[in-house]
């Protein structure tokens, strides 16, 4: 029974992502559609004349209203066609899927990263209030969202690289003393470690990890603050007072008890989290050389390579929801209260 | 702030009641204090910055370049031999300009459309309600990447783009700190006392909303200022020789794995300062405008 409630429940939030996702199609095709001048005249190039503008406004099919546009737009999308990026000749959505793992790769070590210490750090500031490990919380809350990531970044090499000579030099996934690992899943730790190619994947690792730590500390503060705000107010409620007064042991309260409800609030914010760690992706990917698609949205931004930076708002948007959609249906399954209920 | 004071006696008696009431939040609590007096250093600079400044923040000298901090130039020279410190002070006031205005426009067309969508509730609240959905299902940096590169690489798309991507921040709040008053106690008196809807919602419920809103503010403007500095680092809005943080650390970054560390780190702490200053700030605001606590 209470199965099947689960099953409906994430049902219905799937179905709840449609008109989010039609919402993304319509902005990233108004934002396709409102170039500076005109779409025609720029993808003609700046030697052609009136001629053969006219001919690529047919062929593109900017003399039909809009709404047609619109469906072929949506047909182009479904058949996965984002355009030709003009910079390097090669279609959108090629040049996305291929760069797409390398800024997985990086955003995920970095959300890892950064869950690893914000949750314990948040828990022992709630847990002991006024001590030094909350006034450390607290100050890496509100340095954490003064922070610009760029910065950070920049401040992280200066230190690592240059002064200390720790870090090997922020350019890209790998030094030129090694080849790529064959391709599985694209994340060249992971591939490296199939390959069984123990140096290549400790190089990859040490290329990740300062990018990754600059991304991480600025997706810290959030969570370590609502990780520290929900256990507050959780240990605060009566169950808790009951267990302890029932003389269950310390650890079982605070993790069984305390944890799996705090939890939840600490999911709700994630979907925030990686809003700021998306768009922070794009400033960490350009600091450090990372070949992700933030740094080939940037690169094409330089030269006005439109239909690529639509491809990526569109790609970084769906993937943004498709984030969301998954953090959704974890707090579903992990809800204590949701199973008690039916 | 204004209004809410000028409804007393007189606007002196007002004037001088606002003041008590900031001398008490302000000693009452000195991290506010402190924040409120950096903010006035920042506001300041952007001011009378430019008139303050030893150098002309656009002279290049090449006589002194990449020079390390010193008495002549206390924050070094960049690589163009101009002084980092002149640079620095004088960016105060477009990095501010575009935060300032950003947030005002998201401020007024937000808590207007998430007023109304509060008030009346039904279609009203459905459709803004999607429309902030929207906006907030795409990743907000890069939406804002999205807007300049659609509208155009001007200063101007970087505040409208810095604006929408707020947007949804203040609808969201306005329509929540309106529906829970809708029908509050002095709602109810001044409606049967036959005042207009609009009435209601611009001189009963607006102002009692606004403590919350202004946190927002103060808040959003922090985080306005990263967005704008972080579109100018990647190279959009602002051109090059203007004097920007973010550009000013774009720049500097060429030079970090060289060592020439001041040409970033200056124009980063200032960034960092202002930021951190909006977001202290946040906290002191909500003493200053909350009426409960004003007796």
């Amino acid at each position: 029974m209470t199965h099947l409630a689960r099953s409906r429940l994430v049902g219905w939030r799937l179905l709840q992502a449609i008109p989010v996702i039609v919402g993304i199609i319509i902005v990233s095709f108004l934002l396709t559609r409102a170039l500076p001048g005109d779409p025609a005249a720029y993808f003609a190039g700046p030697a052609a004349d009136a001629a053969s503008i006219e001919q690529i406004r047919v062929s593109m099919g900017l003399d039909r209203p809009l709404p047609v546009q619109f469906v072929a737009y949506v047909q182009d999308l479904v058949r996965g066609d984002l355009g030709i990026s003009i910079s390097t000749g090669q279609p959108v959505m090629h040049e996305l899927t291929t760069r797409l793992p390398a800024s997985l790769e990086l955003t995920g070590v970095a959300l890892l990263f950064s869950i690893a210490i914000a949750m314990p750090l948040g828990i022992l500031a709630a847990t002991r209030p006024n001590s030094w490990v909350d006034h450390l919380c607290r100050a890496v809350v509100t340095a954490g969202v003064s922070l610009p990531t760029f910065f950070t970044g920049l401040a992280l090499i200066y230190v690592f690289y240059y002064l200390l000579g720790w870090s090997p030099s922020p350019m890209g996934r790998l030094d030129f003393l090694h080849l790529s690992p064959p391709k599985v899943t694209g994340f060249y730790v992971i591939d490296a470690l199939l390959a069984r190619d123990l140096e290549t994947a400790r190089a990859a690792l040490a290329q990740l990890l300062l990018p990754a730590i600059t991304l991480g500390l600025f997706t810290l503060a959030p969570i370590a603050r609502m990780t520290r705000a929900a256990m507050l107010q959780i240990l605060e409620g009566e169950f808790i007072r009951t267990a302890r007064a029932a003389g269950l042991p310390r650890r079982q309260v605070l993790f069984t008890y305390a944890l799996r409800n705090a939890i939840l609030p600490v999911i709700t914010t994630l979907g925030m989290v990686f809003s700021f760690a998306l768009g922070a992706n794009v400033l960490v990917e350009k600091v450090f050389s990372w070949p992700g698609i933030g740094s080939y949205a940037v690169e094409a931004l330089v030269v006005s390579d439109y239909a690529a930076v639509q491809g990526f708002v569109l790609t970084m948007a769906l993937l943004f929801v498709t984030l969301n959609l998954i953090i959704d249906v974890i707090y579903t399954l992990v809800d204590p209260r949701l199973g008690l209920e039916e | 702030m204004t209004t809410l004071t000028a409804d007393g006696a007189s606007p002196l008696a007002g004037v001088r009641r606002f003041l008590r009431h900031l001398l008490y939040v302000m000693t009452d609590n000195p991290m506010t204090a402190f924040a409120f007096m950096l903010f006035l250093l920042i506001v300041g600079a952007a001011l009378v910055g430019p008139w303050l400044v030893p150098y002309d923040p656009l002279a290049t000298n090449a006589g002194s370049t990449l020079q390390p901090p010193s008495w002549q130039h206390w924050f070094g020279t960049d690589q163009l031999g101009r002084d980092v410190f002149s640079r620095v002070v004088v960016a105060t006031r477009l990095d501010l300009m575009i935060a300032v205005s950003a947030v005002a426009i998201a401020f007024v067309i937000g808590s207007t459309l998430g007023a109304i969508a509060g008030f009346y509730g039904g279609w009203a609240e459905r459709i803004t309600g999607r429309c902030m959905d929207t906006i907030m299902a795409f990743p907000l940096f890069v939406l804002a990447m999205g807007i300049v590169a659609a509208a155009g690489n001007t200063v101007e798309n970087i505040i409208y783009a810095t604006a929408i991507i707020n947007l949804p921040f203040y609808a969201r709040m306005a329509r929540t700190e309106v529906a829970v008053r809708r029908n509050a106690g002095f709602v109810q008196a001044a409606r049967l006392s036959g005042n207009a809807d609009w009435r209601i919602l611009a001189f009963q419920i607006f102002p009692n909303s606004l403590p919350p809103m202004m946190v927002q503010i103060s808040l959003n403007m922090g985080w306005a200022i990263l967005n704008a500095a972080g579109l100018s680092f990647i190279g959009l809005g602002v051109i090059p020789p203007t004097p920007e943080w973010g550009i000013m650390v774009a720049e500097g970054a060429n030079y970090i794995i060289s060592g020439h560390w001041w040409l970033a780190l200056f124009p980063g702490l200032a960034l960092m300062l202002a930021v951190f200053t909006f977001n202290l700030l946040g906290d002191g605001l909500r003493d200053l405008v909350d009426p409960q606590r004003r007796t």
